[in-house]
């Protein structure tokens, strides 16, 4: 499995702050494809925009980073903390 | 053992508490730099009357700590501290820290601007913002993308 969490917008947009997924992704961008097709929303926040910000155990991430069952990958808008 | 020099909260801060104790952790200090961010009453045009901070327990902290090292790599500091609180927040409240403690005034100076640049832009914190229409989530901003970008070819 993989763990997936979503932050701020993302996680009001998805309707969920964490899920769990089987570990059938080579990479990031193959996870990102697939959770695209879960509909328009989905689609548009995390390819269309152009901005998601990717983590992968807590490290910053792209979606050429692979992936291996147990890991931990978060997806968030760009950060505006401070 | 958490790290007393990276601190995530819900509380408040007081700043003199906070830079004495930054000053005890080395003799050798002579000049100490402080920045307090504080949350505005308006932005972008609208009144804002409450402001929630969320982050990524874990992510957050370690973030926070690279940054910090990366500014002890960059400059000679003694010490240095970064308080970031979350939750939710009223007009003038305090929002952040960031202190350093150097020999000189120089580093502390260039050191706390850094912390606070790469802060801005790398550490992962999501402001969302109450106005009389209702809530939003804070956009990022291209000035400060930019100022953190300074960084990487200019070397004070």
């Amino acid at each position: 499995m993989v763990n997936i969490l979503y932050f701020a917008s993302f996680r009001e947009k998805f309707g969920q702050a964490q899920e769990q997924l089987p570990a059938q992704f080579n990479t990031v961008g193959e996870l990102l494809a697939k959770l695209a097709q879960r509909g328009d929303e989905w689609r548009e926040t995390l390819i269309e925009q152009g901005h998601v910000q990717i983590a992968v155990n807590q490290d910053m991430a792209n979606a050429d980073t692979p992936l291996k069952a147990g890991d931990e990958v978060a997806l968030f808008p760009p950060v505006t903390g401070g | 053992m958490s790290n007393p020099f990276v601190r995530v909260q819900e509380a408040d801060f007081d700043l003199s508490t906070e830079v004495n104790w930054l000053r005890e952790q080395h003799a050798d200090v002579g000049a100490v730099v402080s920045f307090i961010g504080t949350v505005r009453d308006i932005n972008q045009g609208d009144e804002v009357n409450q402001l929630e901070l969320e982050h990524y327990p874990g992510m957050t902290e370690k973030a926070l700590e690279a940054i910090r090292q990366q500014a002890h790599q960059r400059w000679q500091l003694e010490s240095s501290l970064i308080i970031h609180r979350i939750g939710k927040m009223q007009p003038k409240d305090q929002i952040v820290l960031v202190a350093v403690a150097s020999r000189h005034r120089e580093n502390a100076f260039h050191a706390a601007h850094f912390i606070m640049d790469y802060l801005k832009t790398n550490a992962p914190f999501w402001k969302k913002e109450w106005t009389p229409e209702g809530e939003r989530w804070v956009d990022a901003r291209l000035s400060d993308e930019q100022a953190m970008q300074r960084w990487l070819s200019h070397n004070p």
